[in-house]
């Protein structure tokens, strides 16, 4: 029964489709003056607009068409010259009006794509993931599922509607079929919406914050046995909200289309619901019975037709776009393919940058982010922009080193102190007495001490047995407390050996 | 003529949400021939090439300046409230799944 | 003192003769006298009338400079909003509830100084043409109070006609401020879509509904008009440009040379006799004035009301939505166990009457998919149509007329089991909302076979509101020197105390 998920791309071909919800960062909402802040008391930001109460109306705001435009463009897409808004008809409690106002058959910008590259067995290999639509809509309140077991929304006792998300702008970014990507489709989707985070964060229009559902994934899977034509019955995967989520809800979506496949059965139509802790989905509702959402255009709004030369202007004004960045800068640091792979999965590239705008060397730089602070936000769990730790803290360290006052040690035990919230690189080497030890007569003192505690050793060293100096090194860089330059001791302690190189 | 059996009416009605009697259901059945001949009058007429009216008016790009304005207090919002509970509007249990 | 017009109220408050307190305190007696007959307010906000009319009193008294509606009372449809005060649209399923925010035409008339008496009475949702539809029960034709005042703002038009207000507010989606000011021999006028904010205007139908003023004359509706009108950047829809001068318009009695373009369409048969002559008779009287009078084709009007029946209900059905029993109003069946959907099926069954069902019902038909391209569709074409014959004919006349309605007022209980009937009532006002240009009804006499008031109805282009009042004011000032005053004297004396 269990299948390989090799053995599943070697029998069936998988087809993506991917629609990301992107909350837009406005001050206001999508169709009133209420704020858009995060985390406010419950209905605290609501009025008769969004909150649907008898007679009140929508009015667009400005922003969110300028941002919803700004992404059309970086996503290479079409602006279309004349779109409406139309509401969609199905009745929820987290929905006031039980209508969304959203778009329908004429969305503000189509066909586009994104680029992304991915690490293959044949080296870095470019996807397209061709964009069919961006349109505008607004989110849903949040409910609170209250009584049964779990606080999930089956067995609960009643629930508890909070009215402060209804309206906030939100963007759907809707692929094509995405076909092709073979194995690689796990990645590819997750490159796609790592792409798209930092497309939209580049253009400041969301705070693509994943965890707080300010950028939500769905994803569509099917699979077509190899060769064929036909593409197979789909699912649809919410609730998807890390990029590693992605990553695993479409692997797991695969084997267990596959799995059904195999044993004769059929896939359901249906939305099912990824969940964190196993990595699995479960089902949800049936798509059996399309709904009917009964589309029309949206009486209360006039429609959109953006100035032609205004587009040109947000289009000028587009920021470099991400991908194209990752190239400069993997010429402009002389990074190997691996590596760029690594700093982008690690998410470190704009803090790297960062640092070396800041006077650091490159490769420094990016191994300090990559090695020594990312093991330390592992540990910690949590992502190196979250540690206390700044590219000006790094540039100051590799600077320090650079100036020989840090060993690479030393240094570490810096960024220690920095995460530990003890203050600046100078404060801390100050305040913990770190210092290179590089007088000459200290160390000496120290190497001859060594060599009398271990006379053997250094014997060995004398009759020119090299390698044997490693442990009197380490005495003497032990006896200093890793204050001394390690380089500088072996030369003082061959030459007092009489072994010079 | 045109007609919607009481089920056709049954199935709108719950997508309309509401529950309606089997008398209810039964008589607007048969009052939905008579004002459906009426209404499907549109079709008489040869509307190729003709554009759909949406909006009375020709008014495009009516937005609003991205700013926030104050809120009403949770009191006014919740002041119609059937019921609530800690600053939320307290609903039955909710059956389906949200979109 | 209530028999007078607005505009002589007016001028008697600012000579001091009155106060805004005796007008408003003579209107609540007159309320108390005749509305148990009459029945045309849900509401009467004694104590905030008052209030403010003290209040306007007090201004005018320390020389505060004021609008000339200031201290008049005037009833208000309850399908907009009032801050604190009881609005039901007319719906059991809004029973109780109190809106949180004031509409933008009540904003405008609280901020004019004008007294607002009440709400009154409408067809549930402003779905009907007779005033039988509101869950409260019907308003009675002051001209006779075994017939219906029409609708859906019988309530407002019955106020004005019985003189409990001398200015009302209805609104109108596809004949409701004309039709009934027609049936009840008053004014009434629905001004050009987006000249009147619809924000806090409980939606209908969107595309269609508009809020407009009722008076017993002419210029006196022209002030309501006046006060009401104006861009409003809460309503997307709303006209940001210059509105025309309907005061000085209603004033002006000079239409030599007017063009005005009879509707082939909208006359003959299927109207009643009586209604018949007066319109002639009125179109005589605008000739003699020095109006020219021809006759326009306007062809697609003949698929008005069809397109109407579908996009009304179309958008009402999304539009009523939101009565969902969660957040505002009726919540019924919410015992152990119930669910948010059984409670939503429930309220909505018990909180709407037939008339609104049907056509939500109808509407939710309209737009599902498979026959949204033959119903909504085409409808919403014919609406392009019709736009077209009123542009043409604009080109011809200055302003189109016809009659308001195609018969007088009709008793209570006569169509109510009949919808199709019901609807036909609404033929020569529905071509008006569909196009979005604005109306006017004004009282034409009485019909000779059942001494009922006729209305005769004026079209003009959208924004060209003041055509209406220029050409109404005329026809008005000439009818009245031929009867001897205007028509709502001859309205029969009601209850007691006038």
């Amino acid at each position: 029964m269990a299948i390989s998920y090799d053995d599943v791309v070697a029998k069936y071909d998988p087809v993506l489709g991917l629609e990301v919800h992107v909350e837009l960062n406005t001050e206001s909402k999508m169709f009133c003056s209420c704020s858009t802040v995060f985390g406010g008391e419950p209905n605290t930001q609501t009025c008769p607009v969004c909150l649907a109460l008898p007679g009140a109306l929508p009015v667009v705001n400005a922003r969110a068409i300028e941002s919803t435009i700004k992404i059309g463009l970086a996503l290479n897409c079409q602006i279309a010259p004349y779109s409406r808004f139309a509401r969609k008809n199905y009745f929820y409690p987290d929905m006031p009006k039980n209508f969304q106002i959203s778009q329908y058959d004429e969305p503000i910008c189509f066909d586009g794509y994104v680029d992304v590259e991915i690490d293959t067995d044949e080296g870095l290999k470019e996807f397209r993931i061709e964009v069919e639509r961006v349109h505008m809509e607004e989110d849903t309140g949040k409910s609170l599922h209250v009584g049964g077991a779990t606080g999930r929304i089956h067995g609960a006792d009643y629930s508890l509607l909070d009215y402060n998300r209804a309206g906030i702008p939100l963007v759907e970014i809707v692929t094509k079929i995405v076909p092709g990507t073979g194995k690689y489709a796990p990645e590819v989707a997750r490159a796609y919406v790592a792409e798209l985070r930092d497309i939209l964060r580049g253009l400041g229009v969301s705070d693509v914050k994943m965890e707080q559902g300010s950028l939500r994934c769905d994803a569509n899977v099917s699979l077509k046995p190899m060769g064929s034509d036909l593409l197979g019955t789909r699912s649809e995967t919410k609730n998807v909200n890390s990029l590693r989520s992605v990553e695993r809800a479409i692997r797991g979506e695969m084997i267990r289309h596959a799995e059904l496949l195999d044993a004769g059965a059929k896939v359901k139509q249906e939305t099912r619901h990824f969940q964190e802790d196993t990595g699995l989905t479960r089902s949800g509702r049936s798509k059996e019975q399309a709904e009917d959402y009964r589309y029309f255009p949206e009486p209360d709004l006039v429609p959109v037709a953006p100035d032609a030369a205004w587009i040109e202007e947000l289009r000028k004004a587009l920021p470099e776009r991400p991908s194209l960045r990752r190239k400069r800068l993997k010429q402009e640091w002389n990074v190997p393919d691996k590596e760029m792979a690594a700093m982008v999965n690690a998410d470190v590239l704009d803090i790297v940058e960062a640092t070396v705008l800041l006077g650091a060397d490159p490769t420094k730089a990016r191994s300090w982010w990559l090695g020594e602070i990312s093991r330390i936000a592992n540990d910690k769990e949590v992502s190196v922009a979250e540690l206390a730790i700044t590219p000006a803290d790094v540039a100051e360290i590799v600077a320090l080193v650079n100036k020989g006052e840090l060993t690479d040690k030393l240094a570490r035990q810096v960024v220690e102190g920095v995460v530990a919230g003890e203050g600046t690189p100078a404060e801390i080497v100050a305040k913990r007495g770190i210092k290179v030890v590089n007088d000459d007569g200290a160390l000496m003192a120290a190497i001859e001490k060594v060599c009398s505690e271990q006379p053997e050793t250094a014997q060995k060293v004398r009759d020119g047995h090299i390698p044997a100096a490693g442990a009197l090194i380490g005495a003497v860089m032990k006896e200093t407390k890793g204050q001394a330059d390690a380089a500088r001791v072996r030369e003082l302690l061959l030459g007092h050996l009489g072994q010079t190189n | 003529m045109s007609s919607l059996s009481r089920d056709d009416v049954a199935k709108l009605a719950a997508l309309a949400r509401i529950e309606m009697s089997e008398e209810e259901l039964v008589s607007l059945s048969s009052q939905f021939g008579v004002i459906l001949d009426a209404v499907a009058r549109v079709q008489e007429v040869n509307l190729d090439g003709v554009i759909a009216t949406s909006h009375p008016q020709p008014i495009q790009n009516v937005f609003r300046e991205d700013q926030v304005r104050p809120s009403l207090t949770p009191e006014q919002a919740l002041s119609g409230a059937p019921a609530q509970e800690e600053q939320r509007f307290r609903v039955p249990q909710i059956l389906g799944e949200a979109e | 003192m209530i028999n007078q017009t607005a505009a002589a109220m007016s001028e008697a408050l600012v000579k001091g003769e009155v106060t805004s307190t005796q007008l408003t305190q003579a209107h609540l007696d007159r309320i108390s006298d005749v509305d148990t007959s009459v029945k045309a307010f849900l509401h009467v906000d004694e104590e905030g009338a008052l209030e403010q009319a003290a209040r306007i009193d007090a201004d005018r008294s320390s020389g505060k400079k004021l609008h000339p509606l200031a201290g008049i009372p005037l009833a208000l449809k309850d399908v907009l909003t009032q801050d604190g005060i009881p609005t039901t649209a007319g719906s059991k399923i809004l029973q109780g509830w109190k809106p949180q925010y004031d509409s933008t035409v009540v904003a405008k008339i609280k901020e004019a100084g004008v007294v607002i008496l009440g709400k009154t009475n409408m067809d549930e949702f402003a779905m009907g043409s007779s005033t039988e539809n509101s869950a409260y029960g019907p308003t009675f034709n002051p001209w006779d109070l075994s017939r219906t005042p029409g609708g859906s703002s019988g309530g407002s038009a019955a106020a004005v006609s019985s003189f409990e207000a001398p200015l009302a507010i209805g609104s109108d989606t596809g004949g409701s401020i004309r039709q009934p000011a027609a049936l009840t021999g008053i004014v009434g006028v629905r001004p050009t879509y987006g000249a009147v904010s619809r924000y806090g205007l409980i939606a209908y139908s969107s595309s269609l509904d508009q809020a407009g003023p009722f008076g017993r004359t002419v210029l006196d509706t022209a002030l309501l008009h006046d006060v009401i009108a104006g861009y409003d950047p809460k309503d997307a829809t709303s006209i940001n440009g210059t509105f025309p001068n309907v005061i000085a318009a209603a004033g002006k009695g000079d239409i030599k040379g007017i063009k005005i373009g009879v509707i082939k369409q909208l006359q003959g048969e299927g109207y009643q006799k009586g209604v018949q002559a007066r319109f002639d008779e009125s179109l005589e009287v605008l000739a003699s004035l020095g109006a020219k009078i021809i006759e326009v084709d306007c062809p697609s009007f003949e698929y008005a009301l069809a397109a109407y029946y579908l996009i009304a209900p179309s958008e009402c059905s999304s539009n009523l939505a939101r009565f969902d029993a969660m957040r505002y109003g009726l919540r019924v069946g919410d015992s152990d166990g119930a669910s948010a959907e059984s409670v939503m099926n429930a309220t909505r069954n018990a909180g709407f009457g037939r008339e609104v069902k049907r056509r939500i019902i109808l509407g939710t038909y309209a737009l599902s998919s498979g026959y949204y391209d033959a119903y909504y569709g085409s409808a919403q074409k014919i609406r392009t149509l019709i736009i077209q014959d009123y542009a043409r004919a604009f080109t011809q006349a200055d302003v189109l007329v016809s009659p308001t309605a195609p018969t007088t007022a009709f008793k209570i209980g006569e169509k109510s089991n009949d919808p199709i009937a019901m609807y036909l009532g609404d033929v020569a006002t529905i071509p008006v909302n569909l196009a979005g240009i604005c109306g006017m009804s004004l009282p034409a006499g009485l019909a000779d076979e059942d001494g009922l008031p006729v209305g005769f109805q004026i079209m003009a282009p959208a924004m060209c509101d003041d055509r209406l009042y220029n050409v109404g004011g005329a026809l008005e000032g000439a009818l009245a020197s031929k009867w001897g005053g205007h028509l709502i004297s001859k309205a029969p004396a009601l209850g007691g105390s006038k």
